[in-house]
């Protein structure tokens, strides 16, 4: 598996670090049900057998946080962007929908 | 009864004498009934287990394991075999020595030869700070009954003299050594118990992936399978790195990643490493398979997956561990490698409990090391199926102990499944 980092190219895998979903996001502290919120914010995860939109951290070259589009049964990589972007470009997801 | 019913020196000599003719089948091939009382969802070591133990130690009946491929081909059949019960906090010690008591008679109760070999286990530390660590967790488990001695660097050296033990970042400086622990042979185990169980009548079918859960007005009510609809009264799921797939079919989100845990076996050399051994200052373990290869691993590849294959980054990490802590190494070759799918809880600690829906039981969260676990894993599940309360020694394992701050983190690190 090697990633393609939007700043450097395509990088071996030893020089990233993996953070998990990138779906995941914050609860509002402020919500009614903050509490409940946040027990599955910090500890549930889908972990679905396919596409996966996830977090890397480019830690050995550009330092920049990554989103990557990858499929956990196959480990291909479909799209990778930087994660202050917004994650990756939805047409890609679309286009694997497609494919 | 035929001769083969039971295993023995008499009926080994009594099938060479006929040139080894008569074996039968060790369990029966069955199709799926329509319905049963218990069905178990997974055909690994803990699936059997549970299911042997149902029905010997809880009088079950009307009991089937159904699993996707073929039994031991998952986790059971890839790891790297070792036992122990070397933990440290107090919700798992009474379990995983109650694991090891029931590998110590595992071989008398299911009559079948799983080479159980208390070969010992010994982790190395190389610092004093580890040194102490490693003299806590000792005392830990001595108050629970569990045997550890801790070593000096000479008394190491008397048990492995191969290893580096003046590498000038990672001298060696003493272990931890559970002399009760070891290894035994994995896929012995899923036989072992796949035809106990046979023989008290639970069907083990085969090929029958279940693909939903029908679950009506908050109960599980039965299994879509790849051959057929299959009612049950309670349905326990023990499928490993696939947890999160089949709770999901009942519309449950775990507290698990799923991630790729690899092994490595190098070609057959003459006997040299006695136990197992563990390098401190890096993820490396070692033992040596009874018919020569060594065996060994280190970290999972730490990124979600269901590939049942890894990367090269962890086979250079865990080679590179490996020439630290024993340079001969460099020497063999690599043969085989492979991958196996583990179950990363949130806190690096199992699940034995029920779901929120009624009838649907949950044995999960077993990461790298519920190999170990299987005899006690089988044997909790089945209370657990049978009692509707947890076992004594699995009361920790709840589903709810993240909502209720009672995670069992022995690596202590956090929400981050990669890094237990
Ligand atoms: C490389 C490696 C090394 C390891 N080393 C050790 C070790 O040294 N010591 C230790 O204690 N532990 C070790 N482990 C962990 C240990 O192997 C597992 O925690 C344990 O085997 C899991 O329980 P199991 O045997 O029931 O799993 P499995 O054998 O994986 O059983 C789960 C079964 O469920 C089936 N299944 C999945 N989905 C479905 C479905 N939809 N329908 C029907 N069936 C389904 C699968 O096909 C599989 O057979 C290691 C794991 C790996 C991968
Ligand atoms: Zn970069």
């Amino acid at each position: 598996m090697r990633i393609n980092c939007p700043c450097c190219g395509e990088r071996s895998l030893d020089e990233f670090v993996y953070y998990g979903d990138a779906d995941l996001r914050r609860p509002d502290p402020q919500d009614e049900e903050a509490g409940a919120k946040f027990i599955a914010y910090v500890y549930e995860r889908t972990n679905p057998s396919g596409f996966h939109r996830e977090l890397w951290y480019h830690g050995l070259g550009c330092r920049t946080w990554i989103v990557a589009e990858r499929d956990t049964r196959t480990h291909e990589i479909y799209a990778t962007c930087r994660a202050v972007d917004g994650g990756a470009p939805e047409g890609a997801a679309a286009d694997r929908e497609r494919s | 009864m035929t001769t083969n019913d039971r295993y023995s020196i008499f009926s080994i000599l009594r099938q060479a004498w006929r040139g080894n003719t008569g074996w039968k089948p060790v369990w029966r091939d069955v199709a799926p009934k329509p319905a049963y009382d218990v069905v178990i969802v997974g055909g690994g070591g803990h699936g059997l287990a549970t299911a042997y133990y149902l029905a010997s130690q809880y009088g079950r009946r009307r009991i089937a394991v159904v699993e996707k491929g073929w039994i031991g081909s998952g986790n059971v059949g890839r790891n790297t075999t070792i036992i122990r019960s070397n933990y440290l906090l107090p919700g798992n010690v009474p379990f995983y020595e109650l694991s090891m008591k029931l590998w110590e008679g595992l071989e008398q109760d299911i009559n079948y030869n799983a080479m159980v070999s208390q070969r010992g286990v010994l982790n190395l530390y190389h610092s004093d700070a580890q040194r102490d660590a490693y003299a806590r967790r000792g005392n830990a488990m001595r108050l629970h009954g569990v045997d550890a001695e801790l070593l000096d660097a000479a008394k190491v050296r008397r048990l492995v003299p191969f290893l580096d033990f003046e590498n000038a970042r990672f001298p060696i400086r003493g272990g931890l050594l559970q002399r009760r622990g070891g290894t035994v042979r994995h896929d012995a185990v899923a036989w072992g118990y796949a035809r106990a169980a046979d023989r008290l009548g639970v069907d083990i079918i085969q090929n029958c992936e279940v693909i939903g859960i029908r679950v009506d007005g908050g109960r599980a009510m039965g299994l879509d399978t790849s051959r057929g609809y299959i009612g049950a009264r309670q349905i326990g799921v023990s499928v490993a790195g696939s947890s999160s797939r089949v709770a999901a079919m009942a519309g449950l989100r775990l507290p698990i990643e799923s991630h790729v845990l690899q092994a490595f076996v190098s070609e057959a050399v003459k006997p040299f490493v006695g136990g197992v051994v563990t390098f401190g200052a890096g993820h490396f373990y070692i033992s040596q398979s009874d018919k020569g290869g060594l065996v060994f691993g280190g970290d999972i590849d730490g990124y979600n997956s269901y590939a049942q294959r890894g990367n090269l980054p962890v086979m250079e990490d865990v080679c590179e561990g490996g020439m630290a802590l024993m340079p001969r190494l460099g020497r063999v070759r690599m043969l085989r490698q492979w991958g196996g799918l583990v179950d990363m809880s949130m806190d690096g600690s199992p699940i034995i409990d029920r779901t929120p829906v009624e009838g649907l039981y949950l044995n999960a969260g077993w990461c790298y090391g519920g190999f170990k676990a299987t005899p006690a894993a089988g044997l909790c599940f089945a209370h657990l199926l049978s009692c509707d309360e947890p076992h004594d020694v699995a009361r920790g394992y709840r589903l709810d102990r993240f909502a209720t701050g009672h995670a069992i983190d022995e690596k202590g690190m956090g929400p981050y499944p990669n890094l237990h």
